[in-house]
């Protein structure tokens, strides 16, 4: 976990951020500083409230920091507009959610299409990448098939090949095993350790499951918005 | 394609829900195209006169009437080429529910003024040659099974005694428009029986009906008729056709107002019928725009899918409802055909109609066009779950 400087992917400084309840400002994250090298499969962990969605969002530049900074293969995402946002995303991070998010008019094919179309991909090309990553994620079988035709494990494994399907350096999870039954997770939790050992994927996953955790190179602790260096106890998620 | 896709799905992702909004829009919009149709028929007989006609009646009110003698000295005033005399009859058939307009006409030069109404000419020459003789219009005839030849007794209101006639054609209109429950017959008649009850009551006109040689002379004429009977005894106004049939309607403007005012409620109604449905399925929806969002769809692309679903529904209801619009209105024709003669659905009632649509689609959609628009990614993932 001491890489060197050079390998840092993503490097989060002084980063602060509060939501406004009613009349009052509610501190959600306080000066969070740390680094991800890439190739790092790291794990976010905290009691529920803490801050690790909120953190997560910030580094997948789908929420806005009051202040601090996230460096991003040398690119300050806190300096970017909506609309370079939007562009810096569907190239740089993919998205794992804990109810997967799969539309549910498409079909897993369409549904994995769907960041392609933001592209100039020509249709044959789109279906050449989708087809690879089906076959990945291993449902080529069930491409045709709507989201409530497919278990759950399923259809978290079509948000997975959506996530990769624009090859991204980066994918956040947010609780991505959370909806699953022991037998899914762990199907799910070995697919992100093959996409991180064979696709050299960085991968941030939050997750309060200590056996998810497990998988990970490295767990960093929140609690109440601020990283805390070792968990408290051992049986952190007990309370 | 892939965006028209996307819509149509989500446009029947709930099926009973969908259909009860299309329904409803479908509902709205033939309400609307047969209150505005209703309206347009007020307006009918404005639109389909001729503006080569010209009416002459008293000064006063369409209840005087003008002495026959006016109508050789009319004949000679430049420009015209035919007059004709009218009575309103007001005769009743058998009973009072049984309306239909009746009227004392001279035969040959009505014929010629209205060549709307065509007559077979063995019927014709039939009619003009009996005295007694009627020709009703082909709906009338039809209503009451009367064949050419029937003995029709109508009983006068304002002429009084029972009336005969014996129905000697049956006309058809020129062309859709043409009111076919009309009924006329002999002026001669009508005044030689008047003659001989109440003398003061003959050789009185309720109206003359004058054709001229070209439009471009009806205000000329008109003025020249009303000069010549200045300072008399029974002043005349002589207005054209159109202006005549306006005075009438100005009579029921305000119930056409109202009529009107209705048919617009209507779409407002299902505008928010509609603008709560889309409300409460893009509230459902969130989740998935901040999904698409997050994978680089932008706002206008959530936009985009919102207003052309709610636009997809409406417009989907308004065809519906047009498509209803033939149906019903066949069936008023049918069964209302003593109050509505014709009741043919206009090209401007169909855009109307399907503009309304469009509107209803447009209102619907705004509110969550724009939230869909809007939604802050972080705001609406946290929906989910
Ligand atoms: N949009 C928001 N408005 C107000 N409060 C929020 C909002 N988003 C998150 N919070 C609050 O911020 C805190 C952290 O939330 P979150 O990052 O979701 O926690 P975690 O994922 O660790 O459970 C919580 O107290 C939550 O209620
Ligand atoms: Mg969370």
């Amino acid at each position: 976990m001491t890489g060197s400087t050079s390998d840092i992917l993503v490097s989060v400084r002084n980063l602060s951020k509060a939501y406004q309840r009613g009349s009052q400002i509610v501190p959600v994250l306080e000066d969070i500083s740390f680094d991800i090298p890439a190739g790092e499969f790291l794990a976010l962990m905290g009691p529920s409230g803490s801050g690790k969605s909120t953190l997560l969002n910030l580094i997948a530049g789908i929420d806005k920091v009051d202040t601090g900074n996230v460096l991003i293969d040398g690119i300050d995402i806190t300096t970017l507009d909506e609309t370079e946002l939007a562009d810096w995303r569907s190239g740089n991070v993919g998205f794992i959610f804990q109810f997967y998010n799969l539309i549910p008019v498409l079909t897993a094919f369409e549904n994995v299409e769907l960041p392609l179309l933001l592209t100039g991909l020509s249709r044959r090309k789109r279906q050449e990448h989708v087809a690879t990553v089906l076959s990945l994620v291993n449902l080529t079988d069930r491409m045709d098939h709507y989201p409530s035709e497919l278990s759950g494990g399923q259809q978290q494994r079509v948000a997975i090949a959506r996530a990769m399907v624009s090859d991204p350096a980066i994918l956040v999870a947010d609780e991505p095993t959370g909806d699953l039954d022991r037998h899914s997770a762990e199907e799910i939790l070995s697919l992100m350790d093959r996409l991180v050992r064979e696709f050299g994927k960085t991968v941030i996953m939050v997750t309060h499951d200590p056996r998810a955790a497990e998988r990970a190179h490295r767990i960093i602790h929140l609690e109440k918005g601020v990283l805390v260096p070792v968990p408290p106890s051992v049986p952190s998620c007990s309370t | 394609m892939f965006y028209l896709k996307l819509i149509i799905r989500n446009a029947f992702r709930h099926k009973l829900r969908a259909l009860l909004t299309i329904i409803g829009v479908a509902v709205a919009i033939l309400a609307f195209g047969l209150l505005r149709t209703l309206v347009g028929l007020w307006y009918l007989g404005v639109e389909t006169s001729s503006a080569t006609r010209l009416v002459t009646r008293s000064s006063i009110s369409l209840v005087f009437s003008l002495p026959i003698s006016y109508r050789e000295r009319i004949r000679h005033v430049p420009g015209v080429t035919e007059v004709s005399t009218m009575n309103w009859f007001g005769g009743v058939y058998i009973s009072e529910k049984n309306f239909f307009p009746n009227f004392a006409v001279e035969p040959e030069t009505f014929l010629k003024i209205y060549p709307e109404f065509v007559l077979d000419p063995a019927q014709k020459k039939a009619f003009l040659a009996d005295r007694q003789g009627a020709v009703a219009g082909r709906k009338l005839a039809a209503k009451y099974g009367w064949k050419v030849g029937d003995r029709i007794t109508l009983k006068g209101t304002i002429f009084p005694g029972q009336w005969e006639f014996v129905l000697r054609g049956i006309y058809s209109g020129a062309q859709k428009s043409t009111d076919e429950t009309q009924f006329f017959f002999h002026w001669n008649y009508l005044n030689e029986v008047m003659r001989k009850t109440i003398p003061r009551r003959a050789d009185q006109v309720g109206l003359f009906t004058l054709a001229v040689a070209r439009p471009d002379l009806a205000a000329e004429v008109s003025q020249a008729v009303d000069a010549l009977f200045k300072n008399s005894l029974a002043e005349t106004r002589t207005e054209t056709e159109k202006a005549f049939q306006l005075s009438f309607v100005a009579m029921t403007e305000a119930i056409m107002v109202a009529i009107q005012i209705v048919s617009y409620v209507v779409i407002v109604i299902i505008m928010v019928v509609a603008a709560n449905t889309m409300a409460m399925t893009a509230r459902e929806r969130l989740g998935e725009y901040a999904t698409m969002k997050s994978l680089g769809f932008r706002g206008y692309h959530i936009a985009g899918t919102v207003f052309g679903e709610s636009l997809f529904i409406a417009l989907l209801g308004g065809i519906v409802g047009v498509m209803g619009t033939f149906p019903a209105a066949h069936i008023i024709e049918t069964e209302l055909s003593q109050f509505f003669p014709v009741f043919a659905i206009s090209t401007s009632t169909i855009m109307l109609q399907l503009a309304s649509a469009v509107a209803v689609g447009i209102a619907a959609g705004a509110f969550p066009t724009w939230r869909g628009a809007t939604i802050r990614i972080a705001e609406g993932l946290r929906r989910i779950g």
